[in-house]
């Protein structure tokens, strides 16, 4: 089993986090991870971007350059990581900011409108929890409920009710489904 | 078995340095290692050590070697530009037989290059980078646990043979997040014996100096083959390098660090195309793993050197090598990351093709 | 019969390299002198420079060390750190503090790192051969500057107190000189007040001493005694003796 992962969006996304969330899942799961994020030099509000790998082997590398799946949560990382996804893979279109579609008929696509469920769900930060329920659902390289067990190694400082809240953002994300 | 962390590499070096002793870091900000001054600065203070942020890599080297004196492990880091400003210290440590510890995070170089990992600091890191002879230990980490495992073994083999060492990272390593195991015990430097040759308190002893010259004549020239002697007993006892589906290998790729993990996926690939791959990874760059290289010769008649780099490890095997087997080049220069299928492109081509077409190595 | 003066235990019975007329010769033993009065030879431990002090390892009798050209007070700052309870002495020269390790004494001054430095102003590179000192007086010939400096081509001189006595860091800055008995007396007691501060913890503490150099500054001052008038009359005008900072680090706060 080898799933490789790319989370892009604007910085302050969340990007980042779900991908270190991710990889500790992944861990805690007893699988091989990496995580390598994009560092260093992008404005705050540029777009930035991680790579994750969760598989049952060794990691090699832990760039991803064509990943199986692609969370994109802004428009210009649909321009960016639509052409890498490996044919027959899963792209993710955060569909309450991207107003593009994709372009590409070898690959499986699933639209969620992550903001628009964080903001039902009363906390518009929760949008990247959204994006991972549904990624969890869509491939099943990890469960939601090893995300949601991942929480608070992550998070040490976060309330109980913060806590609670993202995993219901997960749980949201995880009933969209494929057609 | 401790339960396995998921960390980021800089820290996981910073953490491991600690772990096997360290009680002083001095260092500069630069990307991309950033996190392992900001992670000394906390936790050397808890552990009851000490943390400057030194006003250049220059001063940082010239602490570190201040402090090294005085038998305390002590640590500095920095990227490629940080690191040409620190070669001065590193030369002093050299010839005053100072055991410093330095953690190098590659970045895109000449100049200012850019904060991507590169490889290109090879030359630098082993051929001494100052002036003068010497040599520093350096090992090569292909991941985050070597980078949390690797301080202990660069304190012992720097305070048995008194050299500068030097973990030999790159920006990718330093930055991505794996699970890490801390395998070795955790030092504490009071059970630590204080070397005969220490600064300190020169109560009951005579005045000890340290220093890197000697200008009476014949001396330095005593003085530096003496050190001569304990290089060759590194290159004797401490050599390491890591074997990967060797057995049976027609063509052996030698990597280290990030490039070694590209490769890794690279002879899966073509395993799974029926070519007889096979990884040879130094782990120790200085010293170099010549003698098994030549042992590898006697039936491996094909390697391929894979580097972030125009061409530099490649020269190591070559020398090593010295005529008896082809040694191609996958070279990619600039802070780039080779992909496993290019990799594998090459190998395939030198296996199909013959070697003339890919004898990169002018 | 009572013995007024002998060699101080600080400093060793060797022969030193240094010209006849120099200044270093004089430091070196005050110096030893407060190191001996003050009690704490046995866990002093001095930084040698780059230049004619190269060789201050050798003399006096405690540890030392010696490293690259001005890093003298990133050194001190190594050992003081890893070792506190240690008493750490940078000295250097002109060229090694004021230009090459400029950096270096700014810094650790505004780290108010807890170390002494001993700075031997002598407005001239004495080691390489008389070279353009970053203290070199206006006028005044190096080979460097075979005509004298000139403020055009080769900028001022630097006065190092006056400098650090901007940096809130800087605990005690004194300027003083060894070219008459006076001025020995008035050194030593400013030394001996830079190594109580380190004692006492109070923070960075440096003493510049003007000093004679006749084998460097030119056939006109080559005889000792000429030399000492030039630092009365040519390096004094521009570089005031005196106390340009003393704050106790604790009260800075």
């Amino acid at each position: 089993m080898y799933q490789g992962i790319r989370i892009s969006g604007f910085g302050g996304q969340g990007v980042i986090s779900a991908g270190v969330l991710l990889a500790q899942a992944g861990m805690m799961e007893g699988k091989e991870v990496s995580f390598f994020p994009s560092y260093g030099a992008e404005m705050r509000g540029g777009t930035a971007n991680c790579s994750v790998v969760v598989a049952s082997d060794e990691v090699s590398t832990p760039i991803v350059s064509t990943p199986d799946t692609a969370i994109v949560l802004n428009e210009p990382s649909l321009v960016k990581f639509e052409p890498t996804v490996r044919p027959g893979g899963l792209l993710i279109v955060n569909s309450s900011l991207v107003n593009s579609k994709p372009t590409r008929t070898d690959i499986k696509v699933l639209y969620v409108p992550c903001n628009q469920v964080a903001g039902e769900l009363g906390n518009g930060k929760v949008m990247n929890m959204v994006a991972l329920g549904a990624f969890a659902a869509a491939t099943g390289a990890i469960s939601v409920d090893a995300i949601a067990r991942a929480l608070p190694k992550v998070y040490k400082k976060l309330k109980p009710e913060v806590i609670e809240l993202n995993v219901k953002a997960l749980r949201r994300g995880a009933e969209f489904k494929l057609n | 078995m401790a339960e396995k962390k998921l960390m980021k590499g800089n820290e996981a070096l910073a953490e491991g340095a600690v772990r096997a002793g360290c009680r002083f870091f001095a260092g500069y900000p630069i990307t991309p290692q950033n996190e392992i001054p900001e992670y000394m600065s906390w936790r050397l203070p808890q552990a009851g050590g000490a943390f400057v942020q030194s006003e250049s890599e220059v001063s940082a080297i010239n602490m570190v070697y201040g402090a090294a004196a005085t038998g305390v492990r002590c640590m500095t880091s920095s990227s490629s530009p940080g690191m040409s400003l620190k070669q001065e210290g590193i030369s002093y440590a050299a010839g005053a037989d100072l055991p410093i510890f330095i953690g190098n995070v590659m970045r895109g170089g000449p100049g200012l290059g850019n904060i991507a990992g590169a490889q290109g600091d090879y030359w630098q890191a082993t051929r001494g980078g100052g002036h003068g002879d010497y040599r520093s230990f350096v090992m090569a980490p292909n991941g985050v646990s070597e980078m949390a495992n690797f301080p202990h073994k660069c304190y012992e083999v720097a305070f048995k043979y008194r050299i500068p060492s030097m973990v030999l990272a790159d920006g990718i390593i330093g930055q991505m997040m794996e699970p890490v195991e801390f395998t070795n015990p955790e030092i504490d430097p009071k059970t630590l014996v204080e070397p005969d040759w220490a600064l300190g308190t020169n109560k009951d002893r005579a005045k000890r100096i340290v220093k890197s010259y000697d200008l009476r004549e014949g001396y330095l020239e005593v003085m530096v083959n003496e050190r001569v002697k304990r290089y060759k007993q590194i290159e004797a006892s401490e050599t390491m390098y890591e074997e990967k589906m060797m057995d049976d290998a027609e063509i052996a790729i030698v990597a280290y660090g990030t490039s070694a993990r590209v490769s890794v996926a690279a002879m899966k690939l073509a395993r799974e195309k029926g070519l007889k791959v096979g990884l040879f990874r130094p782990i120790t760059l200085w010293p170099f793993p010549k003698a098994r290289l030549v042992e590898l010769s006697k039936r491996i008649k094909k390697f391929l050197v894979v580097e972030m780099s125009l061409g530099q490890m490649v020269e190591d095997v070559q020398l090593s090598l010295n005529g008896r087997s082809e040694v191609h080049l996958h070279a990619k220069p600039g802070a780039s990351v080779m992909t496993a299928d290019e990799v594998y492109k090459t190998m395939d081509a030198i296996v199909k093709k013959g070697a003339k077409e890919y004898a990169a190595v002018k | 019969m009572q013995l007024l003066n002998k060699r101080p235990e600080s400093l060793l019975d060797v022969k030193m390299h240094y010209c006849p007329g120099c200044g270093h010769g004089i430091v070196h033993r005050l110096v030893a002198e407060v190191m001996d009065e003050l009690g704490i030879r046995e866990r002093t431990i001095g930084v040698a420079p780059v230049g004619c002090a190269v060789f201050a390892d050798t003399y006096f009798n405690c540890d030392m060390i010696q490293g690259p050209h001005g890093r003298g007070p990133a050194e001190a700052t190594g050992i003081k750190r890893a070792k506190p309870g240690t008493i750490v002495f940078s000295y250097q020269g002109d060229g090694d503090l004021a230009s090459i390790g400029m950096a270096e004494i700014v810094h650790a001054a505004i780290r108010s790192e807890n170390i002494t430095v001993i700075f031997i102003n002598n407005a001239i590179y004495g080691m390489t051969g008389g070279q353009m000192a970053p203290t070199t007086l206006i006028g005044q010939k190096a080979t460097t500057c075979v005509e004298g400096r000139t403020a055009k081509q080769a900028g001022y001189p630097i006065k190092m107190c006056e400098m650090l006595a901007t940096i809130d860091g800087a605990t005690y800055l004194e300027r003083t000189t060894v070219h008459n008995a006076a001025g020995v007396i008035k050194a030593k007691n400013a030394i001996k007040k830079a190594f109580q501060n380190q004692i006492d913890g109070k923070g960075f503490s440096m003493v510049e001493v003007l000093s004679m150099c006749p084998t460097n500054w030119g056939t006109r001052l080559d005889n000792p005694s000429e030399a000492t008038k030039y630092v009365a009359e040519g390096m004094m005008p521009v570089f005031p003796l005196g106390v340009y900072k003393d704050a106790c680090a604790a009260d800075k706060k």
